[in-house]
């Protein structure tokens, strides 16, 4: 399984990163924004993306929606620190399969990992 | 603003420390900011617009940062510029995008600017008030500064 972790934090890629290297995962992308994103995107195109909103030159929700485009039953995560039921009710209309809000546990991450996967195999 | 929206970041605070390390941060009492600058080694800066406007800083020594990102377990150079910027950033966003839950989705919030060293001033609006909220954390002392309408 390939992933793409979509965030301009570093550390919290790097604590994405770590943490699914302990699960079925073989090949790791990163991206610092939504347009480098859809780069990797249409490029590797992985089976699971987990997507940061708030980023400089495209914000998360926005690549949410092109990469839907791009394919409609891509798997999308979208982990932000923006904590209101609006935006995540925003992120699942876009097509994101799961949201999860920063600051996040590893069980929380694990949580929603199997959960996308679970919703996607129905 | 009002008591209960300080509270929010106060809440806010003390969860970030918490979930992310398991050492929960403590808060002193808010104060009232006055001409005393509150910066210290690097900052994040973010701008509030929508609904309210205002400017939300954390401010916090290289130390402090440095072991943040150690106890997260990121396994990134600790003591490196690029870390500790983005570490100071990820801080405020994540404490300012929280909000959003009790502000609603029009407390709009921007990308964090980070500043490093206490040279220069931040320009802060004169006509709002701002909170200067001391946040601990072992042995460890940083600065929220929320200016809001």
């Amino acid at each position: 399984m390939r992933l793409l972790i979509v965030d301009d934090s570093s550390i919290v890629r790097r604590i994405i990163e770590r943490h699914f290297r302990n699960h079925a995962i073989t090949e790791i992308y990163e991206a610092s924004n939504g347009q480098k994103a859809l780069e990797v995107y249409r490029e590797k195109a992985p089976d699971l993306v987990t997507m940061d909103i708030t980023m400089p030159e495209m914000d998360g929700l926005s690549a949410v929606r092109h990469i839907m485009e791009i394919n409609p039953k891509a798997r999308i995560l979208v982990i932000s620190a923006l904590a209101d039921a609006a935006t995540a009710v925003e992120a699942v209309k876009l097509g994101a399969r799961g949201f999860l809000c920063k600051p996040f546990t590893a069980a929380e991450l694990d949580e929603a990992f199997v959960d996308i996967l679970e919703i996607s195999a129905a | 603003m009002t008591e209960s929206e300080l509270q929010v970041f106060i809440d806010g605070t003390t969860r970030y420390f918490g979930r992310t390390t398991r050492r929960p941060a403590i808060v002193d009492p808010p104060f009232l900011k006055g001409e005393e600058s509150f910066l210290l080694d690097y900052t994040g800066v973010i701008g509030i617009s929508g609904k309210q406007r205002g400017t939300i800083y954390f401010s916090a020594t290289t130390d402090m940062l440095s072991e943040l990102i150690l106890s997260m377990g990121a396994g990134l150079p600790y003591m490196e510029d690029s870390s500790l910027r983005d570490m100071v950033g990820e801080v405020t966003n994540t404490i300012s995008g929280n909000a959003r839950k009790e502000f609603g989705g029009m407390f709009m919030i921007s990308v964090p600017v980070v500043v490093k060293g206490n040279q220069a001033g931040l320009y802060m609006p004169s006509n709002l008030t701002s909170f200067v909220i001391p946040v601990i954390w072992g042995a460890h002392k940083a600065f929220l500064v929320v200016c809001l309408e």
